[in-house]
């Protein structure tokens, strides 16, 4: 069966329905949640705060510290609870996805830490993790050039498609499926993060970054939003 | 406070004005023409420099600041204390303002009390603390909470009229650190009472009609007191 429409019925390049609102955690310094559709992402932010262990401390600048975190009931089949390999990689690559935007100079020794957890999954947890905690950093009052939105840009078979769901990242048939995320800078459109699972030719590939620009200025949009005290909720 | 005039709630990145007379202040930036945001906050556009006014976030020191602080070690010298935020605050013997025992510091100031002091000195990543102002020293009994320290005005009130409500209408004492630490004492009812009309003020800080809300919550006897500090 080849690939002519989504499973979910979407236009190729149409989001999921976003719900995204901030202050869910109230003991957190900023806190936001965001989800594309069935994938939930809640993301908190402490600090700047005191650095330990001593020799993580940097006399010029701060540190961020990314916790990316999937709870167990957040899949189908019970995720085993605690870091594994996978959450440290995208812990690692949420850090390096915001490193650019956050000035960390301010408060040299210190360190901000960013929680995030997946509350429910249905693939693009990483994008929508990132989306939460810029959002988050941002209501925690950290100083940040800019903003930065996510979003995962898949080619199923010969299609470049838009926020893609686990239907579309486990297709089999034809070309397969390639998972592309990515992350777009608000004012200087720059791309802090851009990882690419699957094959894809590179004029493709350009493709893909085009869709995915346009994505996150419409994803820059509901953040924007949310962060002025609006409630978004366009599931159900 | 000029809270009649609409301030505009901006984002980092975003894009404040476009005016080419206008001149960047705190947490804001100008690109060719256009003045950007670099913290989440409102706008401040009353003057030729077009600053930010932070809504959230961890306590920022500045010279001259009373705060609340904790005691969290002792050593030779003085006292390490508890401030809030990425700082270590110290309070040395010398800025007390009584004769203290120098082998017996716990005595003035055990691990856990709780003072009122002044930041004297503000280094790279710590601040030095003194005693040597009047109403400053160490706060006996109570409860201490801890709130966004950028709503601490608010709790304030103009001149006062907010706290002088809490306080008059729970009858406690009520010391409020521009940290966010807000000591509290007095009967426990009127402790209670008094800590949950703060944290109704920092929940409802932005909204309109805030002193009615909170005389509502206190009940009717606090009328006579606000009519005092409003006129």
């Amino acid at each position: 069966m080849p690939y002519t429409k989504r499973p979910d019925k979407r236009k190729m390049d149409e989001l999921r329905p976003i719900k995204t609102e901030i202050g869910v955690v109230p003991n957190a310094d900023g806190s936001a949640l965001f989800a594309f559709g069935k994938t939930l992402a809640i993301a908190a932010v402490y600090g700047p705060k005191h650095l330990h262990p001593q020799h993580m401390q940097k006399p010029d600048r701060g540190l961020i510290r990314c916790n990316y975190n999937m709870l167990p009931f957040s899949v189908t089949e019970r995720a085993r609870p605690g870091p594994s390999r996978r959450s440290k990689e995208i812990g690692l690559i949420t850090e390096n996805a915001l490193s650019g935007v956050v000035d960390l100079t301010r408060f040299p020794s210190s360190v901000i830490d960013v929680e995030i957890l997946i509350i429910q999954a249905n693939a693009s947890t990483r994008c929508a993790g990132i989306n939460a905690a810029a959002m988050a950093l941002a209501h925690a009052g950290i100083v940040m050039k800019e903003m930065v939105s996510s979003v995962s840009i898949g080619k199923i078979d010969d299609k470049i498609v838009t926020d893609i769901i686990k239907e579309e990242e486990d297709w089999k048939e034809g070309e397969g499926a390639t998972d592309i995320p990515f992350t777009m800078t608000s004012n200087s459109k720059d791309i802090t993060h851009l990882q690419l699972d699957g094959n894809i030719s590179t004029k493709r590939l350009k493709e893909a970054v085009e869709a995915a620009k346009k994505a996150c200025e419409k994803i820059l949009d509901y953040q924007t939003r949310a962060l002025k005290g609006e409630k978004i909720n366009e599931i159900n | 406070m000029t809270e009649n005039q609409e301030r505009k709630l901006v984002i980092p990145g975003e894009v404040i004005i476009s005016d080419d007379d206008k001149l960047p202040g705190d947490f804001t930036i100008k690109q060719g023409k256009d003045i950007i945001a670099n913290r989440y906050g409102l706008v401040d556009t009353s003057s030729r420099v077009i600053k930010i006014i932070p809504v959230s976030g961890i306590f920022e020191a500045r010279r001259g600041n009373t705060v609340i602080v904790r005691v969290s070690d002792i050593n030779f010298s003085g006292w390490s204390m508890e401030i809030g935020g990425p700082y270590s605050a110290f309070l040395p013997l010398s800025e007390c303002p009584r004769f203290i025992n120098r082998n017996e510091l716990a005595e003035f100031g055990n691990i856990g009390d709780v003072f009122s002091a002044k930041i004297s000195n503000i280094k790279r990543d710590s601040v030095d603390l003194t005693l040597k102002f009047r109403g400053l020293g160490k706060l006996e009994g109570g409860r201490t909470i801890r709130i966004n320290p950028h709503k601490v005005p608010r709790v304030i009130g103009k001149e006062g009229s907010m706290i002088n409500l809490i306080k008059n209408s729970t009858q406690t004492e009520i010391n409020v650190g521009q940290n966010g630490y807000v000591w509290i004492k007095g009967s426990e009812e009127g402790e209670k009472k008094a800590e949950n009309a703060i944290k109704l003020v920092v929940q409802e800080a932005a909204f309109e009609g805030l002193t009615e809300k909170i005389e509502k919550f206190l009940g009717g006897k606090s009328k006579s007191v606000v009519k005092e500090d409003v006129e």
